[in-house]
């Protein structure tokens, strides 16, 4: 499979004379397409992994390429083309006095002329279902609703891949499914590549592949289903643990054994129904 | 009772042609020492019921009390002080209330502004942060050089300096790591055992509903739709599909092996509680479990 980035031996200091680097020679790469989440606790390191990819640090050490583009100080502009990002607090990313002001923005930056912007930008607003608000100050609207106009914008430019930065913290339980979906949507008809830096188990569900990161560094890399098999670690990852692992956990302390694969809720279901017909 | 509502609404811009109802004709009781969760949608009232439990919004009709005080619609802002030290409210994302040089000035400055003696306040800030988990090395630092969690137990710090009785907490998680939102928790149910507070959550975590919450209230389009035990409000999973809002994750694997005939004593709201009926009823094996 085609590579879209590819990230080697990456290391970042925030002080030149930091004795632990915020990453810490970091390698991976990311398929064309695929849904990669980035997990770690608060601190570990992944927010930072993110902005470097999107050239918002200035790394040392180490060398990033994004669609066959290496990512230097001369070709940052080429490489941000390719890249949108969502932050998890929608509040600090909106420029325009209107929705479709904020949505023209990018396009604007881009230096697109105005009749090739105007129906773009209807038509991205659309997609995300905003329509109805596209006059409407940004500010007045729900959490939500903003990270649908973000994703907006992202329509818009249409780049390779989308970034999403704790994009879904701050949203209620029925705002974050709303948005997954819509990202998973637009993952199929935009074609994008997704890395979602998260701690929602949810949105680390829907992923092809997960790393995790600790301390700078990149520890473990896998499927979604054997990253959560272990159990009371994911803690100490920075992850909560999935409720078919509490109930597993649970069950052990009152002497039942279940079996030791990651299960889903249908499949813990399904073997919880098997154990106990079985008498 | 601790705190009750007698047939409370709130308008905002009442008596204008743009007035608009977020609470109509509200009423339920807490008991003395209480924990309730307030849940319901976004928009559903929830920010404004909480809000006028220390007059930050005065109800348009009826009556709230909280323990000896007594708010309604011609309470006077003269009579507020006390109201506001016995009532500490915990806002959304309170760190970014935080605007002292120092996290021990930051603390101490709510104590020293109803009139303390600084060193006195500042002692009282030392050991708040202590309860926020925090150590004392933290106190000479600056709040704003700290990470989102610790900032938040700063703000929190600065709310419990106040020694309230009742603690309001406005989605006190909202945007922290599963450890982080863990210690809170963990932080305010301590300070409800250990030191008798009642507690008023509003939240959209179900979980910790069932784990924490002895009362609950369901606000939906500004009417309180449901009031009472967790285990009488997340009884029905038509009712709360009706209301859009999410069963308790134990409770969504207990329905679901009731649909294939399963008959559960109590439907079970927790891991615990569910694995405590599967454990009862688990066919034995030679007596290998307990």
């Amino acid at each position: 499979m085609e590579n879209i980035i590819e990230v080697k031996h990456l290391t970042y200091r925030y002080q030149a004379d930091d004795p632990r680097p915020a990453l810490n020679d970091v390698s991976f790469t990311v398929h064309a397409g695929e849904w990669l989440a980035i997990v770690g606790h608060n601190g570990s390191g992944k927010s930072t992994l993110a902005k470097s990819l999107d050239g918002l640090l200035p790394f040392t050490t180490g060398e990033i390429t994004v669609g066959g583009i290496q990512l230097t100080p001369e070709t940052v502009w080429q490489v941000r083309e390719k890249i949108g990002m969502i932050f998890q607090n929608p509040d600090n990313q909106f420029v325009g006095a209107t929705v479709e002001d904020d949505v023209a923005f990018g396009l604007e930056n881009r230096q697109m002329p105005r009749t090739e912007m105007l129906p773009r930008v209807k038509a991205a607003i659309a997609r995300v279902g905003m329509s109805e608000f596209a006059q409407r100050e940004p500010s007045s609207l729900s959490g939500g609703q903003k990270q649908r106009v973000a994703l907006a914008g992202i329509v818009a430019i249409a780049p390779d891949v989308l970034i999403l930065d704790e994009a879904t913290s701050m949203l209620d339980p029925q705002g974050r499914r709303e948005m997954l979906a819509l990202v998973r949507e637009l993952r199929q008809t935009q074609h994008l590549t997704v890395i979602s830096i998260t701690h929602d188990i949810d949105e680390a569900t829907i992923a092809d592949r997960v790393l995790v990161i600790d301390d700078g560094q990149l520890v473990d890399e896998a499927a979604p289903a054997t990253i959560f098999a272990q159990g009371e670690r994911l803690v100490e990852l920075g992850l909560d643990l999935p409720f078919t692992e509490k109930l597993k956990a649970a069950l052990r302390q009152r002497g039942i054994e279940p079996p030791a694969d990651y299960q889903g809720a249908a499949e813990m279901e399904e073997w919880l129904w098997q154990s106990l017909s079985n008498t | 009772m601790a705190i009750s509502f007698e047939h409370v609404s709130y308008t905002y811009q009442a008596g204008t042609p743009m007035a608009t109802s977020a609470v109509s004709d509200v009423s339920f009781a807490v008991p003395d020492h209480g924990y309730l969760a307030i849940i319901g949608h976004t928009g559903s009232g929830k920010s404004t019921l909480i809000q006028q439990l220390n007059a930050l919004l005065k109800p348009t009709a009826g009556e709230i009390t909280v323990d000896n005080f007594t708010i309604t619609p011609k309470t006077t802002n003269a009579d507020l002080k006390p109201l506001r030290q016995h009532v500490g409210m915990v806002f959304q994302f309170p760190e970014n209330q935080l605007f002292e040089e120092t996290v021990r000035q930051d603390i101490a400055f709510g104590p020293k502004n109803f009139g303390m003696a600084e060193a006195d306040a500042n002692k009282l800030a030392d050991a708040m942060l202590q309860t926020v988990g925090l150590d004392s090395s933290y106190a000479e630092r600056s709040p704003f050089e700290l990470s989102g969690g610790q900032m938040r137990r700063v703000a929190i710090a600065g709310v419990l300096a106040m020694r309230p009785k009742v603690l309001i907490l406005d989605e006190p998680t909202a945007g922290l790591d599963p450890q982080g939102r863990q210690e809170m928790m963990t932080l305010f149910e301590r300070l409800h055992r250990e030191q008798g507070l009642a507690i008023v959550l509003v939240t959209h975590q179900m979980e910790d509903v069932v784990q924490y919450a002895e009362q609950v209230a369901v606000m939906r389009d500004g009417r309180l739709v449901k009031f009472g035990t967790p285990a009488e409000v997340f009884s029905s999973e038509k009712w709360l599909r009706e209301n859009q809002l999410d069963m308790p994750q134990a409770a969504q694997v207990a329905q679901r092996l009731a649909n294939r005939g399963l008959a559960w004593d109590a439907l079970p709201l927790t891991a615990d509680q569910l694995a405590d009926q599967l454990a009862a009823r688990w066919p034995r094996k030679g007596g290998t479990h307990v």
